[in-house]
């Protein structure tokens, strides 16, 4: 009984974190505080991976998309020659348009839930040991094509390096 | 090895109070709170016996006298410290960036106190024991950049800002040989639990396995921790005292106890992986009888105490890293070494698995 309240209280924490947060990342007008924002967002996501019980998951989150937001601020700051950042992120014209679509898109998904059959399914829980299983497919099964997956990446990575220094210094 | 320590004592004690008061559930969760409680308390024990040690051993590696005015041997010197930072003037320079400058501090503490949760102090005695310990690990430590350029750029200072950028830099790049140098410790137990790797290491701790990656992981420790001689972030020569140049007060005591909560964390986890945790010297006969006498706890400490000694030691001795000597060495040495580690770590696995037929 109470182990159900703190979760649903935790659930609603997380959730309400997330989207408001998220609400932030759109409307505020200081591109830095926008991706402060964005990284507050993807932590609640995380936080509701763990209420989940997918931990590897919520750990991949936090470190790939929480940590990658330092960057996005570093490029922000730098790439943004503007006097004032409080009128960093741009205004949009589309304002009509964009309410449209958004309306529109909401519909589509309140229609595609109102309308669908939810089954009950049978409640067992996932495994606790879901990790054995990514490693052997990651390091067992599929490992030619995870090596391949990180070569590419690493000749992109060079590629950029060149492409970014000019052709002359390389 | 006993099966029976501190630790389990006083949960057994708590339990036992506890439990027929408030009935399973509320138990669990106060047990919980008394686990953070302890965690945080262990923290600032920790960071006031660190004050004083920082410079007692600068004192010690330049020959020079260290604090021994304030009570005996200068023991009361982190008091008047304290004392100092709380009575001070807490002041808001004009046109900072108010809530981001103001949380910067606060939240560099939720990674530092997180990191701790996977930290195996004895025998059993893990806050949570997950089966992805050490990967949170890294996941949990990797957002303490994000306050770091939040108070670099709150601040409004350009000073504030080039350390909040070189933090970002430094912390991000150190990361990927930091994360490598654990890979070869995680290949040879096979699991990223920090129970398993602690009891993995039974009976040789992994230092004498891996000891490129001790190496390696040491480097980027210092650098991930932001100490001498990677303390680029706050050198005072170039950029003052970088992201915490505008905070006084409590404020600015914040970012030195979340400084030296990671020195002990990054320490706690050298000692896990390659050190052997908890466990007890391994020495044949007698004298492995007695260094099983020793407590569990004890061994724990004593080993991240050296590692702490040892991070101190570089401090004063090695003179600073120019910026772009940093990044080269970080990129061009460092990632190598580690990428080269992990393949000579596949290699052995595999010959010793040839070796004993399997």
């Amino acid at each position: 009984m109470v182990n159900e309240w703190i979760y649903a209280g935790a659930f609603y924490g997380l959730a309400a974190l997330t989207l408001l947060s998220a609400a932030g990342v759109v409307f505020l007008k200081d591109i830095v505080h926008s991706a402060l924002l964005l990284a507050a967002s993807f932590i609640g996501v995380a936080g509701i991976y763990v209420l989940l019980n997918a931990d590897f998951l919520a750990a991949v989150q936090v470190l790939i998309y929480g940590g990658a937001v330092a960057i996005l601020i570093a490029f922000g700051v730098m790439l943004t020659r503007r006097p004032h950042m409080k009128e960093t992120n741009a205004n949009n014209r589309w304002v009509v348009w964009g309410a449209f679509t958004a309306a529109f898109t909401f519909a589509i998904c309140g229609w595609a839930i109102a309308f669908t059959q939810f089954k009950p399914i049978d409640a067992t829980p996932a495994q606790v040991t879901a990790i054995d299983g990514i490693a052997t497919q990651l390091l067992g099964d599929f490992v030619v094509p995870f090596e391949a997956a990180a070569l590419l990446l690493t000749v992109a990575l060079i590629g950029a390096i060149i492409l970014a220094k000019g052709a002359k210094e390389a | 090895m006993t099966d029976q320590n501190i630790f389990m004592a006083i949960s057994a004690f708590l339990r036992s109070f506890l439990g027929p008061l408030l009935g399973n559930d509320l138990t669990d969760m106060v047990m919980y709170g008394a686990g953070l409680l302890g965690v945080i308390i262990f923290i600032f024990t920790n960071a006031v016996i660190l004050v004083l040690m920082e410079r007692k051993v600068a004192a010690f590696m330049q020959s020079r006298l260290g604090p021994n005015r304030v009570g005996p041997w200068g023991l009361l010197q982190t008091v008047a410290d304290t004392l100092k930072l709380l009575v001070k003037e807490d002041y808001k320079p004009h046109k900072v960036d108010t809530w981001v400058w103001a949380l910067g501090p606060a939240l560099l503490f939720i990674p530092a106190i997180g990191a701790y949760a996977v930290i195996p102090f004895d025998y059993q005695a893990v806050p949570v024991d997950l089966n992805i310990g050490i990967f949170y690990f890294i996941a949990i430590s990797s957002l303490s950049t994000l306050p770091f350029l939040m108070a670099g750029w709150g601040s409004n200072n350009k000073y504030s800002l080039i350390g909040g950028m070189r933090s970002v830099a430094q912390m991000i790049s150190y990361e990927v040989p930091l994360i490598f140098s654990l890979i070869g410790v995680i290949m040879l137990v096979g699991s990223l639990q920090m129970s398993a790797i602690v009891e993995a290491q039974h009976r040789i701790w992994f230092v004498f396995l891996q000891p490129v990656a001790f190496v390696i992981y040491v480097i980027a420790a210092t650098a991930e921790t932001n100490r001498t001689p990677f303390d680029l972030v706050e050198c005072e020569g170039e950029i003052i005292a970088g992201p915490f140049t505008e905070y006084s007060g409590m404020r600015w005591a914040m970012f030195f106890l979340a400084e030296y909560a990671n020195l002990v964390a990054v320490s706690a986890i050298a000692t896990t992986l390659f050190l052997g945790g908890w466990q007890p010297l391994p020495l044949p006969g007698a004298l492995g009888d007695l260094m099983a006498f020793i407590p569990g706890w004890a061994w724990f400490a004593a080993k991240t105490y050296f590692m702490i000694f040892l991070f101190m030691w570089f401090r004063w001795t090695f003179p600073r890293f120019r910026v772009d000597q940093l990044m080269a060495f970080g990129w061009k040495v460092l990632i190598p070494l580690s990428l080269a580690n992990i393949l000579v770590t596949g290699v052995g696995i595999y010959l010793y698995r040839m070796a004993i037929g399997g």
